[in-house]
């Protein structure tokens, strides 16, 4: 007998105009459970989630909540529903406190005097019951990403979900706030509640799930129960075929010492010491992987290149392509040509006597998007308009067309499909045995483990790990990446 | 003794005056800015009252019917803001802009057209103006009293309510407010219409009370002071109200020192003292008051991803 | 909820949605017209002959024309940088005053193929001075560039009032204006110039400054789509950390953008004061800087744009002039009304039209023609 699910979808579909996002997705949550969905980027989760939680209306299909069918206007329905989303990105408002952001859209009266002690009251009660402790005078700006999350999870909590969605939770975390919230899940679905959690990561859904559907190009392709079933089964689920995971690389020796760097240090505008006391030191014909903490903080090590210039930078042959495209990589409004050149504009053949070579610019960008596979091949279309892997590889395309002598890249394929991937890593690894001195930086440690020669592992800005790749374990690596554990 | 105490009294008084239609604006232009919405088109709103309170209360003989207008006609330039900027997500300085350049050329095309003296309005007697209550000499007509009255009023509104909270809310993270399935576009429209009520009052006491009758471009930049002051009162409504009282201070001491000669310099050109709030402004925005931190999703259209 | 926004084709947004936004713009003054009791037909056809109905209007007409191609040319240079100036007044003014200045000072001493270029640039300088503060101020410490702006209009009113009065007054002169510029300082007129090549055109106050604007024009577009530092700049204004990344200085860039605008804003004064007053006088910028504001957005930020955009405007200031003389009900601060709802219809209600040209151009066309974008991470 199978008890009335929390959640039953049926048929549900869902178009942006050409695109279509969801189709015909049924599939039932069980209550007091886990369950994770699964899909590479595009495949449709978050689309099909928003729709759950009344961001979208759905073109057609039928939503159940503990058996009743009910439509999901808007996110206030969702909420009288008793389900509750975790966004990425957080709806946090940074300048007010804990309380204020929980008792936003449920102050319980014109006056907040009233509201905000009630509040105060069930905030104490929740962080007994479920492990969520927070201080709720703090403001939210002044709270690291793990706690503004379990803000964000006391916020649907304090609305009384008895349903939790988590859209890509660890995305943004630490493998150590990662654990935090693995274990404040446990203590919830202990309590009853019911928790879907969307993600790419496939070590999560078998540490923490108990069932998994698995979501391709808008369907749902299967649906196992967690022990069944094993990474490779859902990763080849995920794409439609074997996945590489391992890299061919021909051993090589690494050259000379081309970039180096000493006692780099960086500290945010919260006093965070990001860089702490770092030296680095590329080889030419290596690629050395630093692998992945914080986003921002990765992101910030390459990025304002204090105190060297970037124009500098490129003129000594250093080449960056940088974590976050849109960004800083391209310029969205401008033509793929255009962005083509971003950085080199002032450089031969692109630009005489200070004038531009329009002509020049263009064949510039054929070239590249012929080299790299860019689709569609137009160097005319808006950067914008390409798909975030071509954008990707453009971005690459142009840093790595200029043989660089050093190439810095962060996060390569964020947001790329399998298939780019492949390409990405292939073409980094013929930079590297082109004798360039690679350095990349991603929070994908399989990534890091397939191209590197030679693993850093960071931790509270510092370095405190060097591991040669042959000799990589991803338990070591996480433990030393947590903190825990020495080289 | 006495000519100091009346001295003190005196400039007090014409601090007021003159701060009174700069607080009120820049209350009115606090809600707006608050909730995210750019409001360089006080000076408009204000010029369009201040035209409506005149041409109403000399031809009704009524100064509150006049007041009425001048909301009326600040609500409607405030709804065509509101209009432009939240439904249809356009340039929030643009439109601000657009509306001072309407203000000022309708105020003026209907003023000749109607009262046929080349924009003015005919002049008030005293019973169609608003005239003052306790001190004849000082000008406290009821008006400056409410403008008094609203600076605790605007702040209890932001702070202490739950219409503030979410005001202050969407002028930050819009986002926030519309997963809590609150309307963001309703919240900026209530401000924005906030706005237009107090920018209707100010313009009513320029033409109906401190002065008696409109006169073209009688604004004359009041507007851009106001805010200037909610900047410098970093959109705080106390801080804000105490710029506008050193903003009427300096102009009530300008006119003091007209033809007065100082020592070492002569003659103080009158021009730089007109100009010394806009020189002060910009001072101060220089960095005296470091980094004053605007709404975060100030100017910037809210659009949903639906 | 509102329609999402996809492209419409290129030839519907660079022309048909500027048409309408015009045309609402002026249906809405006809409501205005027909309110203050005349026909607005009547108006219109006053309008329109009054703009282009004889070989003098049509001279006043490109004359006020070359005005706005300044200002709409000023205001789209610091568009592309992601800067709103609305300091075209003030520029306009100060750079007016440095023209002025310097041929008040050389002008009996240099001849005219000297002084002219040297005013020029003379007008450049104040003008980019004059936006150079505000510039600065919002590179180095971080002050909105709108207020300062706007600010700084005031004080350079304030200003010019006490320099006409106090200083540069011509003596014995009632009313606050120099003394007149010798012939070295005087721009020749367009009537001048044709006639002596032979064509016969009505006097008018049209001038060979219009020259220099159309010289800005092209300079203009070099700058911004042909060289390094117009690339620069324009990324700077789509992406600030994208021009960072592409080796830019924010901080410089902010600078030369806003003193190209200023410089371009001043030559307002060489067209009025060297090419009209031949003398400095007071309230010249007359709203000039205000209404570049208008034409920059109508011609889309791109100097073809900006010349059919100031066409416009010039037709509209010249026709409205004669309008106000033949129907003394309506006053030339109708130009004004009609320059603010311009404004308002293609700045900010630009996107009103847009869901009803979107129908006009809907699904078969469109499907399968754009790329469908992957949305990341859904």
């Amino acid at each position: 007998m199978t008890a009335i699910p929390a959640i039953e979808l049926q048929g549900i579909q869902k178009s942006f105009g050409a695109v279509h996002a969801v189709r015909g997705v049924s599939l039932r949550i069980e209550k007091g459970a886990i369950t994770g969905i699964v899909g590479e980027n595009g495949a449709g989760k978050s689309t099909l989630m928003s729709i759950l939680y009344g961001l979208y209306n759905a073109d057609a299909g039928e939503i159940r909540v503990e058996g009743r069918a009910v439509r999901m206007e808007n996110p206030r329905d969702a909420i009288a529903h008793g389900i509750g989303m975790v966004h990425q990105h957080f709806m946090l408002v940074g300048t007010f406190t804990v309380l204020e952001n929980l008792v936003l859209g449920a102050e319980g009266g014109p006056l907040l005097a009233g509201g905000l002690a009630a509040a105060r009251a069930e905030l104490a009660r929740l962080a007994r019951e479920y492990g969520l402790t927070v201080d709720p005078d703090a403001l939210v700006a002044d709270l690291s990403v793990g706690e503004q999350q379990r803000v964000e999870i006391l916020k649907v909590l304090f609305r009384g979900a008895r349903i939790l969605i988590l859209d890509e939770p660890s995305a943004v975390l630490t493998p150590q706030e990662t654990d935090q919230l693995f274990r404040i899940l446990a203590a919830l679905k202990q309590r009853g509640v019911t928790v879907v959690l969307i993600t790419h990561k496939l070590r999560e859904i078998m540490a923490v799930t108990d069932r998994v559907y698995v979501m391709r190009q808008g369907q749902i392709v299967a649906d196992r129960r967690t022990a069944d079933t094993s990474p490779e089964e859902l990763a080849e689920l995920m794409v439609g075929r074997k996945v590489l995971m391992q890299l061919d690389k021909a051993p090589k020796q690494p050259g000379e010492v081309l970039l180096q760097a000493e006692r780099l240090t960086l500290i945010d505008d919260r006093g965070v010491r990001l860089l702490d006391d770092v030296d680095l030191a590329l080889r030419a014909g290596e690629i050395v992987g630093i692998a992945g903490v914080s986003l921002v903080v990765r992101g910030r090590a390459i990025d304002p290149r204090h105190p060297t210039d970037p124009a500098e930078m490129r003129d000594l042959g250093v080449a960056h392509v940088p974590e976050d495209r849109l960004r800083q990589g391209m310029v969205a409004a401008f033509q793929a040509s255009e962005t083509s050149i971003l950085g080199y504009q002032e450089l031969e053949p692109f630009c005489h006597h200070y004038l531009m070579d329009g002509p020049a610019v263009g064949a510039h960008c054929a070239q590249l998007m012929e080299r790299f596979d860019v689709r569609p091949r137009s160097p005319g279309l808006r950067s914008s308009s390409f798909s975030g892997g071509n954008q990707q590889k453009l971005v690459l395309a142009r840093e790595m067309a200029r043989e660089p002598k050093v190439l810095l890249v962060g996060q390569p394929t964020r947001g790329v499909d399998i298939g780019a991937i492949e390409f990405i890593h292939r073409e980094l690894l013929k930079s590297r045995d082109q004798g360039c001195a690679v350095l990349v930086i991603s929070v994908e440690l399989d990534e890091i483990l397939a191209l590197a020669d030679r693993i850093l592992v960071m931790f509270a800005g510092r370095i405190v790990g060097e591991v040669p790749a042959g000799r990589a374990d991803e338990r070591a690596l996480g433990l030393m990446m947590a903190g825990a554990g020495a080289a | 003794m006495d000519d100091l105490l009346s001295f003190v009294f005196l400039m007090f008084a014409a601090t007021l005056r003159v701060a009174t239609p700069l607080v009120l604006c820049a209350m009115g232009g606090l809600f707006s800015e608050k909730s995210g919405i750019v409001d360089v088109g006080l000076e408009g709103k204000m010029l369009m009252a201040a035209f409506f309170a005149a041409a109403t209360a000399a031809v009704t003989g009524s100064a509150w019917l006049g007041v009425a207008a001048a909301i009326a006609a600040a609500e409607a330039m405030a709804l065509l803001h509101g209009f432009a900027c939240i439904t249809w997500r356009g340039n929030q300085v643009v439109s601000g802009v657009a509306i001072n350049i309407l203000a000022a050329g309708l105020t003026v095309v209907l003023g000749a057209a109607w009262f046929a003296r080349g924009g003015q309005t005919p002049a008030l007697e005293s019973d169609q103006r608003l005239m003052p209550l306790f001190f004849p000499r000082a000008g406290d007509s009821i008006l400056v009293y409410l403008a008094l009255a609203s600076v605790p009023l605007t702040w209890w509104l932001i702070e202490r309510t739950r219409f503030g909270l979410r005001l202050r809310a969407v002028g930050e993270m819009p986002l926030a407010v519309d997963a809590a399935g609150i309307s963001v576009a309703w919240l900026r429209y209530r401000a924005v219409l906030l706005c237009g009520l107090f920018a209707g009052l100010a313009g009513a006491y320029l033409s109906i009370a401190q002065n008696a009758g409109f006169s073209r471009d009688m604004t004359a930049g009041q507007g851009f002071i106001a805010l200037a002051a909610i900047i410098f009162g970093k959109w705080r409504p106390f801080p804000a109200f105490g710029a506008c009282l050193i903003f009427g201070l300096l102009d009530a001491v300008a006119i003091r020192l007209q033809g007065v000669e100082m020592p070492g310099m002569g003659e103080v050109p009158v021009q730089l003292i007109q100009a010394l709030p806009y020189l002060l402004t910009m001072f101060l925005l220089a960095g005296f008051i470091g980094r004053a931190v605007a709404p975060k999703a100030a100017g910037v259209p809210y659009e949903k991803e639906h | 909820m509102s329609a999402p926004r996809r492209p419409l084709p290129a030839w519907a947004e660079i022309v048909a949605l500027p048409l309408i936004n015009i045309a609402l713009a002026f249906v809405t003054v006809g409501i205005i017209v027909r309110i203050i009791g005349v026909d607005p037909f009547h108006a219109l056809r006053l309008l329109v002959l009054g703009a282009i109905g004889s070989s003098e209007a049509i001279g006043y007409t490109l004359y006020y024309t070359t005005n706005f191609i300044f200002t709409g040319l000023a205001v789209a240079v610091a568009f592309h940088a992601g800067l709103f100036n609305i300091g075209g007044e003030g520029q306009a003014y100060i750079g007016g005053l440095g023209c002025g200045l310097v041929i008040l000072a050389f002008d009996r001493f240099l001849p005219a193929w000297a002084m002219i270029p040297l005013a020029i640039a003379a007008a450049a300088l104040f003008g980019a001075a004059w936006a150079a503060v505000p510039a600065w101020l919002q590179a180095w410490r971080g002050s909105h560039i709108v207020i300062t702006t706007i600010m700084f209009n005031f004080v350079a009113s304030a200003l010019m009032v006490y320099l006409m009065v106090n200083v540069l007054i011509a003596p014995g002169s009632m009313t606050p204006q120099s003394r007149n510029f010798t012939a070295s300082g005087k721009l020749p007129s367009m009537q001048e110039v044709l006639g002596a090549v032979g064509i016969q055109v009505a006097p008018s106050a049209l001038n060979l400054s219009i020259v220099l604007a159309v010289f800005c024009c092209v300079g203009v577009w070099v700058f911004l789509w042909h060289t390094p530092w117009g690339y620069e700049l324009r990324t700077m204004g789509h992406n600030p950390e994208a021009a960072v990344y592409a080796g830019t200085s924010l901080k410089r860039m902010t600078m030369l953008a806003m003193c190209l605008s200023g410089a371009l804003a001043g030559f307002v004064g060489v067209n009025e004061l060297m090419g009209v007053h031949q003398r400095i006088v007071l309230d010249f910028p007359a709203g000039y800087g205000f209404a570049g504001i208008a034409v920059a957005l109508m011609g889309r930020s791109h100097p073809l744009g900006i010349v059919l955009a100031a066409l416009l405007f010039g037709a509209l200031q010249q026709g409205g002039a004669e309008l106000a003389f033949d129907i003394p009900t309506i006053t030339r601060e109708m130009v004004v009304v009609i320059q603010g709802l311009i404004i308002l219809f293609s700045g900010a209600l630009a996107h009103l039209p847009r869901p009803w040209l979107q129908s006009l151009f809907s699904s078969p066309r469109l499907r399968g023609e754009v790329p469908a974008k992957r949305a990341e991470g859904s």
